[in-house]
């Protein structure tokens, strides 16, 4: 299907071209007067008219045809009275009956039966797909070619068409927030007509198991966020607690003190850092950080957990160094020189300029960047997925297991996901604190650091 | 007299002074070495822990191709030699493997064998057909758990209930030491093959493609869309609210952590739009809702780094603005969008939690080959792995995190390669 | 007025609240040189590119008053800006070659208004427009080298070659050869008197005796004001107004 849906394109594009091109010097021919734009216009046109309908079909079909076969066939199913149906195993049962006749052995009769429905209609979806691309390819050609006259002008019309293109290109980036809001707000509000909403913000019990069947004896879910806040919160500590003071300094030795090599060495060596994919860290915290932090808590008679805050905040701390460090050295360099000047001139030493003028001058920008970092800490995943744990302890203790916002929406949409049960729901009402929260911090962060930067420019 | 007291006591605050700024700039490189540092033992966590994943631990075995066990004829058909009951002759390896064992003890040796070595055998068979009614020494895939022993990676010395092999195992396999039985050879199937709950025989080729045709998807979709609204705000755009407003949301969303845009795929792109689950095609088009913020910041630079005399050149011979920008603008801001673009896939590559969302983790054990195909995907692989308790998972992990470091590493290379061939300065 | 080919009246322009040109009036004939000269900021470039309607890319720039370019008003909404672009070549300060070949630079025009049929015909408009601007006989070998790998006067003949290449009538030229040494100036000003004989040429310099040895006719322009204007060898020796006198004797510039 794919291959053949390409040649048909492929001719399709071949021959509106020719054919517009051909046509159009005809035309002009014909009246005698010269079009108004190159052929290659005209061509162009034809084409955009016979491809783009086309094209729209054609990837609709693409992603809804299965979608709609599976759900024809799931109607017309002969469901036999009393039996328990798993939708997802039946239809994989359907199609893999219908793929491979040679597993029909054995299988029940309504199975065979639609599995032949389930071919059938691929069939017949094979077929109108082909012939409604062909029909709705010539319709765009024909509505084209009679638009081709020497009077009409062709370059404008694509001009005007690629204007479309490109402010729709522009718009994917709206498209994408009205989306992401939009399904946030819409799965939280069911979450929300189920769990009350001071309790989700202000209880501090987070049992996230509801008796899925009736009659189960599992207590009721409890949906207090506040442990996974205050996990949140604590990682984000221990981790600013490391970058905060390791990113800032890197950054004024860098930017003050390192000559032209250093910088040119340990800024490409930084930038690695800040590439290597969070997952990578979160092995790193596992296997080597995790163990360590355990040792240490037990050489000092602390009972540290396998997984802890500190090690999970330790490792990202690590991950958001580069961060604060190339976001604070723009900041220092952004400083105008002549601040330094004056105060070197007067006998002040670097030290004394960096402490005493530089920093105080720089810091409404290293808000920002801290802003910025803590937000990133947030939003961060893959390292607290695997080196935190999952336990919602309301604790302020680094050592022990605690869980965070992002590792909570992870674990309630890992296995099975229903729509209808609060469990799945509440990842999208964590998420959508995440979404404004980060939100808002980068809003400050980059309202501080827009400010600071119009002061010295 | 006074005079010279304060004197002394400028020079005496003075050698305090500068050593303070000594001190001062003694921790600014203190700090530039210890997050360095990290980098490095970072590295060599992953390469230490990894290494051993591009071995493994082969075993003889001496296989008797009996026709009669078999179930074949010299003369039977391919199809007929794919249905033979290869497992049989493998059963009758293991039993003759040690000479006189017993019954116990040949449960416990054949936990010393990959389950695939039912297939080598078969494979074996089906390259030499001539084999038929020979004894033949193959060597064939050990245990994973042989295997971490011989690498060294499990320890023996604990006591025998928090092992995988028991004492009798470990005789054997010293047995198999002694006789030169076993080897350590290059791990093939670590790039062969996709996942498996077996470690012995869980490859990274699955996850790769996976990986590829995700970002395939990425590619297709971001770099076309982010020249497009690149080109738009940079060189059409009217100066007002709406052009403003876009531009506001682009920078944001740029900062929008991406286990959100994980949530907008599953909310969205599967629940409302149904496409199929797990796919590379759904993965492609989070990640490239998510990298299209920083590929069309690159491109914006790099179309304005364009000189406007270019442009104007075009204009003054009457070319329109469509073209002035299409015919010399765009190509010439070529090369640095494709900089840019390589590197939102590099970021792309590594991302993880937008995957797990929409359901790449799920557990494929065979080589997707196709965008609509439910497949895995390297991080999301290595994710799998360091979670599973299994101990010869966790050299497959950081071997898997080599291959993706080796990957990024060549994506920033051509990166930098381009950087430094195509893009002029003006 | 019969051979007026640009007749300017009462041309106003502004950049956002600042108003640059003051009630610019003039008129141009066809096949001569008019210099454009005054000191900078003076809103000489200004005026220039108003007649090729190149202020529209600057978008705080406002344009009132009235341009005609043979009889045709260009100051308006309804002007079609590409075929007065093409009806009217420029050349700017600084060489802007196109980062390609020779041949393309001089084919680019050409191409995008459909002039020629064949690559024989381009191939001759190219040659042709070279030659006019004097840098065939250097480059002929050498058509598919990059026009960027020229000399700066020769990149400068490019960018002349470029704009005869469409067939203009009119060439604006902004201080042409402020980027370029004595040698390649004067093979500038050589080739300028050539086409004189073909083209109406209006050009902005800073050089008055570049305005003296070039044009016949000579603008003087001041704080955005068109001071004086008339034969050139009647400016230069015995001015009407005295600012003009001052500039031109050097008491200010």
């Amino acid at each position: 299907m794919f291959f053949w849906s390409l040649v048909l394109i492929a001719v399709g594009i071949f021959s509106s071209f020719i054919y517009g091109r051909s046509r159009i010097k005809l035309n002009s021919k014909k009246q005698g007067t010269k079009s108004k734009s190159l052929p290659n216009y005209y061509a162009q046109y034809v084409l955009i008219w016979c491809l783009f309908p086309a094209l729209i079909v054609y990837f609709s079909w693409a992603i809804f045809q299965e979608q709609i076969i599976q759900n024809i066939v799931i109607s017309k199913f002969e469901f036999i009275e009393g039996a328990v149906y798993n939708e997802g195993l039946l239809l994989a049962e359907i199609r893999n009956v219908a793929n491979n006749p040679s597993f029909a052995d054995g299988k029940s009769i309504e199975i065979i039966n639609a599995a032949s429905h389930y071919s059938s209609l691929r069939q017949i979806s094979q077929i109108s797909f082909y012939t409604s691309i062909i029909i709705i390819m010539l319709l765009g050609a024909l509505y084209a070619s009679q638009k081709l006259k020497p009077e009409f002008h062709a370059q404008h019309t694509i001009e005007r068409y690629i204007q479309y293109i490109l402010i729709f290109c522009s718009s994917v980036a709206i498209f994408t927030t009205i989306g992401i809001v939009f399904s946030l707000i819409f799965e939280s509000l069911r979450f929300f007509a189920e769990v009350s909403i001071f309790e989700f913000l202000f209880s501090t019990e987070w049992y996230p198991f509801i008796p899925i069947r009736e009659g189960q004896t599992a207590a009721e879910g409890s949906f207090g966020a506040v442990p996974i806040f205050a996990g949140t919160f604590l990682v984000m500590v221990v981790a600013m607690c490391v970058a905060a003071p390791l990113g800032l300094l890197t950054a004024i030795y860098l930017a003050e003190y390192a000559s032209k090599r250093v910088r040119k060495t340990v800024k490409p060596l930084l930038e690695i850092l800040a590439g290597i994919p969070t997952i990578v860290y979160g092995f790193f915290a596992f296997v080597s950080v995790a163990p360590f932090v355990k040792a240490f808590g037990q050489s000092f008679g602390i009972d540290a957990s396998p997984t802890s805050a500190l090690a999970a905040g330790m490792v990202m701390g690590v991950m958001i160094i580069p961060f604060i460090s190339s976001l604070s050295d723009d900041v220092i360099n952004s400083v105008p020189q002549s601040l330094r000047e004056a105060s070197l001139g007067i006998g002040a030493n670097k030290a004394e300029t960096i402490k005493k003028v530089i920093l105080p001058a720089a810091l409404p920008g290293i808000v920002g960047a801290f802003l910025l970092a803590i937000s990133r800490a947030i939003g961060e995943t893959m390292i607290v997925v695997v080196a935190a744990g999952t336990a919602p302890n309301l604790t302020g203790n680094p050592f022990e297991n605690v869980t965070t916002v992002t590792v909570q929406i992870v674990v309630a949409l890992i296995g099975d996901q229903e729509f209808d049960n609060p469990r799945t729901l509440s990842a999208f009402a964590l998420g959508l604190v995440l979404f404004v929260i980060t939100l808002f911090l980068n809003i400050i962060a980059l309202q501080i650091v827009k400010r600071y930067r119009e002061r010295y420019e | 007299m006074n005079n010279s007291v304060a004197k002394e006591k400028i020079i005496s605050l003075r050698k305090k002074r500068s050593l303070e700024d000594m001190r001062f700039k003694y921790y600014g490189f203190t700090a530039m070495c210890l997050s360095l540092a990290v980098l490095v033992f970072l590295l060599y966590t992953i390469f230490s822990k990894g290494y051993t994943a591009f071995q493994k631990t082969i075993v003889l075995l001496e296989v008797d191709y009996n026709q009669e066990v078999l179930k074949l004829t010299p003369d039977s058909s391919v199809e007929e030699m794919e249905k033979g009951k290869f497992f049989r002759v493998k059963k009758q390896a293991i039993e003759n493997f040690f000479p006189d064992l017993s019954k116990s003890d040949i449960k416990l040796v054949k936990k010393l064998f990959s389950i695939n070595v039912d297939n080598e055998i078969k494979d074996y068979f089906l390259d030499n057909p001539e084999v038929i009614n020979t004894k033949q020494q193959i060597w064939v895939t050990a245990h994973s758990d042989v295997d971490q022993l011989l690498k060294g990676n499990s320890r023996r010395d604990v006591p025998e209930d928090r092992r995988k092999l028991n004492d009798i195992q470990l005789s054997y396999v010293d047995q198999l030491v002694e006789e030169k039985r076993v080897k350590q050879v290059f791990n093939n199937f670590f790039f062969t093959k996709a996942d498996s709950r077996h470690p012995e025989i869980a490859g990274v080729a699955g996850s790769f493609m996976g990986s590829l045709f995700t970002l395939f998807t990425v590619f297709i979709l971001s770099f076309p869309i982010a020249i497009g609204a690149s080109v738009y705000l940079e060189e059409f755009a009217p100066k007002n609210r709406i052009t403003e407003l876009i531009e506001v949301n682009i920078s944001n969303l740029a900062a929008v952590p991406s286990i959100v845009f994980g949530l907008l795929g599953l909310g969205v792109l599967l629940n409302v739009f149904g496409l199929p689950r797990s796919t590379p095609l759904v993965g492609g088009s989070v990640l490239a809702l998510m990298t299209l913020p920083t590929i069309i910041i690159a491109c914006r630079a790099s179309l304005k780094a364009v000189p406007p005399s270019i442009k104007e050149g075009a204009l003054a011979v009457g070319a329109t603005k469509t073209q002035a920008v299409f015919h010399h603008v765009v190509p010439l801001a070529l090369p640095g969008t494709l900089t840019g673009t390589i590197i939102g896939l590099a970021q792309a590559l590594g991302e993880t939690a937008p995957l797990i969302m929409i359901g790449m983790i799920a557990f494929i054990p065979n080589i997707p080959t196709g965008l609509t195909e439910p497949s895995a995907a390297l991080p999301v692989q290595i994710y799998l792995w360091v979670e599973s308790a299994e101990r010869g998972f966790q050299e497959k992990s950081a071997a898997a995190i080599m291959v993706i470091l080796i990957f990024l590493f060549m994506m920033n290379a051509i990166a930098v390669f381009l950087r430094n061939r195509f893009e002029r300065k003006w | 007025m019969s051979n007026s080919k640009i007749l300017a009246n009462g041309v106003d322009v502004y950049y956002g609240s600042k108003q640059a040109l003051f009630g610019i009036s003039m008129d141009i004939k066809e096949k001569e040189v008019t210099a454009l000269i005054g000191p900078s900021g003076c809103g000489k470039s200004t005026f220039l590119r108003c007649i090729n309607r190149m202020n529209d890319l600057i978008d705080i720039c406002k344009v009132s008053g009235s341009i005609k370019v043979d009889n045709e008003e260009i100051i308006s909404e309804k002007t079609d800006v590409v075929s007065l672009r093409s009806k009217i070549g420029m050349v700017f300060q600084k060489p802007n070659p196109f980062p390609k070949s020779i041949f393309d630079n001089v084919a680019y025009g050409p191409t995008i208004h459909g002039l020629v049929d064949s690559k024989n015909d381009l191939e001759e408009i190219v040659h042709s427009s070279l030659k006019k601007a004097g840098l065939f006989d250097e480059v002929k070998d050498r058509l598919n080298e990059p026009g960027t790998s020229l000399s700066g006067g020769q990149q400068q003949r490019l960018c002349i070659a470029r704009a005869i290449a469409v067939n203009p009538e009119i060439i604006l030229m902004d201080e042409p050869c402020s980027a370029l040494d004595p040698i390649a100036t004067a093979i500038i000003e050589e080739l300028i008197d050539e086409l004189r004989l073909n083209y109406t040429i209006i050009i902005v310099t800073h050089s008055m005796q570049q305005a003296a040895r070039v044009s016949q006719k000579t603008c003087f322009f001041h704080l955005g004001e068109l001071i004086e204007t008339g034969e050139t060898n009647k400016i230069f020796t015995n001015p009407d107004n005295t600012k003009t006198q001052d500039y031109i004797t050097g008491r200010f510039g």
